[in-house]
């Protein structure tokens, strides 16, 4: 009976969603008030129906219901209750009724939070945002229904979860990419809707820019749990590999980045118009080019679970219509809301196209390499596979061409400035960081690494010259601190820009000092890799809930002192029969000691594969700051200002913080 | 100049600089990063180029899997049912890497047509399938039929 009422309220969210498509798109047109005014309300019931839908889908994983098809493919009884919670989204059926879930989440924090704006904008974002669930409903609905039943021929017991996705990492790595992902939803929907209304001016971009960083921020942060996870769980010690659903996800927030900087431009000068409206267009686009690389099993991947060709053209044809009806819109209306303010080419507007043309160009060349082997094959022109080489040699130059950049954007002057002040202002940090970077090569107790040397010129660059600008704005004359001028924003700003830094200094570092070797070790073996000692002391068996394992204790010292203890084991899980890598990781600040056992090679010997990974949390932690950095700046006391022009003043002051 | 000329000026010359280097980037990049897909049938018959990466891929012939006792090495033979090709690896091997499964080896081929394997890629669960492997096999024989040793 619960499949069945959740299969009721999908499609009665489908219905409401087909309304809220149409009744208030109807309204706004013919200035009807009462049809505009009920977008709220069917954009509330939708995200309530749609919960329902999940929250039964949840309560059959739960209670073990082998008779939901969905159920006995992903699930098991012996599955620890954590994991059934999130084997709901380990499979597509349930992670398509999570993205529709979020996206009419974010559609009730907009009708919610956007009171304070007019009347017909809110009637108009909100239809195309029910436009987009009617896609993504009607895809869940007849293509893969998660409450399909097996009856009567119900399995006793379930085949259980991929055992990769039998980690914590994935009970919130998939939810905050979503977030990410189909926020981009909500910019692209104030496009289209500032596109109708024929108004592009400032204010549309400040309606939409909280909700672009917030979206932004959730993305990022996605990406570095995904990253985080397939570092300690796939056993290889990577942490990007340029895979085409690591692009997927990559390639939105690539253009979101580009979006993000390019309304600060648009809000505060109110040029790049068009291009923002472009800008939120495309990224919103990659989002759904994503969706369909990553659900329509083109690609090969953790991500790919098994395929059937008819998703993946709905997905094509629904990608198709968005881009497509949203570009003709564009074409019809952009050229008459051109702007005509003036900057001149030493100016903080320059400095900010350079960042969208990089980030612009750099979503293009990892859109090349990505669609370039499906493309090839869709016209049986061979089998492709393009690797991290070719990303590396595209990606990596952009981004050292965007980080001189990136210090002279934040404190240069809009409309018009002078190199002489960019050099007083700079003079002292660039001096500092050559010091440095030359010092290191020096004074450094390794061996000279121009590429270190490199990364940390630019990341001291960039970290030297937010610093200073956040120290200016800070001091004052008379030694008192004046905090008060620290808006969210501009501490957002400061903490995404030297987030960025601390990923380039870690991804260099990592990639250049890493230490790996793959041996044979037996017990009492000893080995001796990046100054630390490792001796393996025990070989053995242990039990866990639904899966057995070999593992093996090694001790890690450095000098004679013990440093960690580490057990990486090799599980084998009962339903699947599937084989599993655990490694065994003694993280710290400066440095990664990574453990993972191969398989048995005879005469009690294990392949193990030992690494040390110098400032490999770097990355994460850069990570964290961009993403934080991003959510914070909705903090900002000048969006708050719109609610509270309206009479609910109280729930405006909250702000965006739900 | 007038001002507004002046600043297209800037955004058309900036694109072009970047989209320029872009594109010698590309070029210069995808020269040599990109591997093509062969199934053994076309390595033994000699369509595969010696001299630089391929990616091989089928299935892992029953009984073929031989490991150093010394050494990480490990040889293989990957099959599509019409031909056999030897693979070499030295390293860990994935989870699922097993006899009767799909794999892709991605490396170089020596003189004596035996893959030296740089990398090998198993599937990630037990009923999916790389889609490159999937279509080198399909027609040739039914899948999970036992291969034998050329």
């Amino acid at each position: 009976m619960i499949p069945e009422l959740g299969h009721i309220a999908l499609i009665i969210a489908f219905c409401l969603a087909i309304a809220l498509t149409f009744l208030p798109m109807w309204g706004a047109a013919r200035r009807n008030v009462s049809a505009m005014n009920v977008a709220p309300t069917l954009a509330v019931s939708v995200t309530l129906f749609v919960a329902i839908a999940f929250s039964l889908l949840t309560t059959s994983f739960l209670r073990d219901d082998f008779s939901v098809a969905v159920v006995a493919a992903n699930s098991n009884s012996l599955l620890p209750p954590i994991f059934k919670f999130s084997a709901v989204w380990g499979n597509h059926e349930g992670s398509l009724l999570l993205w529709v879930l979020i996206l009419s989440g974010w559609m009730s924090a907009v009708a919610f939070f956007s009171r304070g704006l007019p009347l017909i904008m809110v009637a108009r974002v909100l239809s195309v945002m029910g436009f987009v669930a009617v896609g993504f409903l009607a895809f869940s609905l007849l293509t893969s229904n998660p409450f399909e039943r097996l009856l009567p021929s119900t399995p006793l017991d379930g085949n259980d979860l991929n055992p990769l996705l039998q980690d914590p990492g994935l009970i919130i790595h998939p939810p905050l990419l979503y977030m990410g992902y189909v926020g981009l939803s909500v910019p692209f929907a104030f496009a289209i809707a500032a596109l109708l209304g024929g108004r592009l001016d400032a204010s549309w971009a400040r309606w939409s820019r909280p909700w672009t960083n917030v979206a932004w921020g959730f993305l990022s942060l996605g990406i570095m749990l995904g990253s985080w996870w397939a570092y300690y769980e796939l056993g290889w010690g990577g942490w990007w590999f340029w895979d085409p659903v690591e692009n997927a996800s990559f390639m939105p927030w690539l253009m979101g980045t580009a979006l993000v900087h390019s309304l600060a431009v648009t809000e505060k000068r109110g040029v790049f118009r068009s291009w923002t409206v472009l800008l939120a267009i495309f990224a919103f686009s990659l989002s759904l080019l994503g969706t369909f690389l990553v659900r329509s099993g083109v690609l090969t991947s953790v991500h790919a679970f098994a395929a059937d060709p008819e998703r993946g053209l709905f997905i094509l044809i629904f990608l198709a219509l968005v881009v497509g009806g949203s570009l003709l819109l564009y074409a019809m209306r952009a050229p008459s809301v051109a702007s005509r303010v003036f900057y001149t080419a030493i100016s903080r507007e320059s400095l900010l196209m350079v960042n969208n043309l990089a980030f612009t160009v750099a979503t293009i060349v990892v859109l090349l390499g990505t669609l370039f082997p499906l493309v090839m094959d869709a016209f049986s022109l061979g089998k492709y596979s393009v690797g991290p080489p070719y990303f590396n040699a595209v990606f990596v130059p952009l981004m050292a061409l965007v980080m001189p950049f990136m210090t002279v954007g934040p404190l240069s002057r809009w409309r018009e400035d002078t190199v002489g002040r960019w050099l007083h202002e700079l003079m002292v940090p660039g001096l500092a960081v050559v010091l440095l970077a030359a010092l290191l090569g020096i004074f450094g107790d390794r061996d000279f690494n121009v590429w270190i040397a490199l990364a940390v010129l630019l990341s001291g660059w960039v970290s030297l010259g937010v610093l200073r600008d956040f120290w200016r704005r800070v001091a004052s004359g008379d030694g008192r601190m004046r905090w008060h001028r620290v808006s969210p924003s501009f501490l957002g700003m400061t903490a995404a820009h030297l987030g960025f830094a601390v990923v380039v200094l870690g991804a260099v570092v990592v990639t250049q000092l890493n230490e790996e070797r793959d041996l044979r070790m037996a017990v009492g073996d000893v080995e001796e890799l990046g100054g630390y000692r490792f001796e393996l002391l025990e070989i053995g068996q242990s039990q866990g809930p639904n899966y057995a394992a070999d593992f093996a204790v090694f001790e890690v010292t450095d000098a004679g002192q013990r440093i960690a203890l580490l057990a990486p084991e090799k599980r084998r899980y009962f339903a699947s029969g599937q084989v599993m890598t655990e490694a065994a990781i003694d993280a710290s600040f400066w440095r990664d000691v990574y453990i993972a056992l191969g398989e048995p090679i005879g005469d009690d010997a294990w392949a193990v594969r030992l690494q040390y990974k110098p400032m490999v949390r770097w990355l994460w932690l850069g990570g964290l700051m961009i993403g934080l950095g991003s959510l914070i700046t909705v903090f900002d006391r000048r969006y708050r200002t719109q609610s509270a022009r309206s009479e609910s003043s109280a729930v405006g002051a909250v702000g965006f913080a739900g | 100049m007038h001002p507004l000329r002046k600043q297209r000026l800037i955004v058309v010359s900036l694109v072009v600089v970047l989209s320029s280097a872009a594109v010698g980037l590309v070029a210069f990049a995808l020269r040599d990063n990109i591997n093509l897909f062969y199934p053994p049938a076309d390595v033994v018959a000699g369509k595969a180029p010696v001299d630089r990466n391929i990616r091989l891929g089928g299935m892992v012939v029953e009984g073929s899997i031989e490991r150093s006792s010394t050494e990480l090495d490990t040889t293989f033979w990957v099959t599509d049912y019409e031909a056999s090709v030897a693979v070499r690896y030295s390293g860990i091997l994935p989870d699922l890497f097993a006899e009767g499964e799909g794999v892709v080896a991605e490396g170089m081929l020596d003189d004596n047509g035996v893959l030296i394997a740089t990398q090998v890629l198993a599937k990630h669960d037990e009923n999916y399938m790389p889609p490159e492997v999937a279509a080198a096999l399909e027609g040739k024989a039914a899948l999970g039929e036992a291969a034998v040793l050329p």
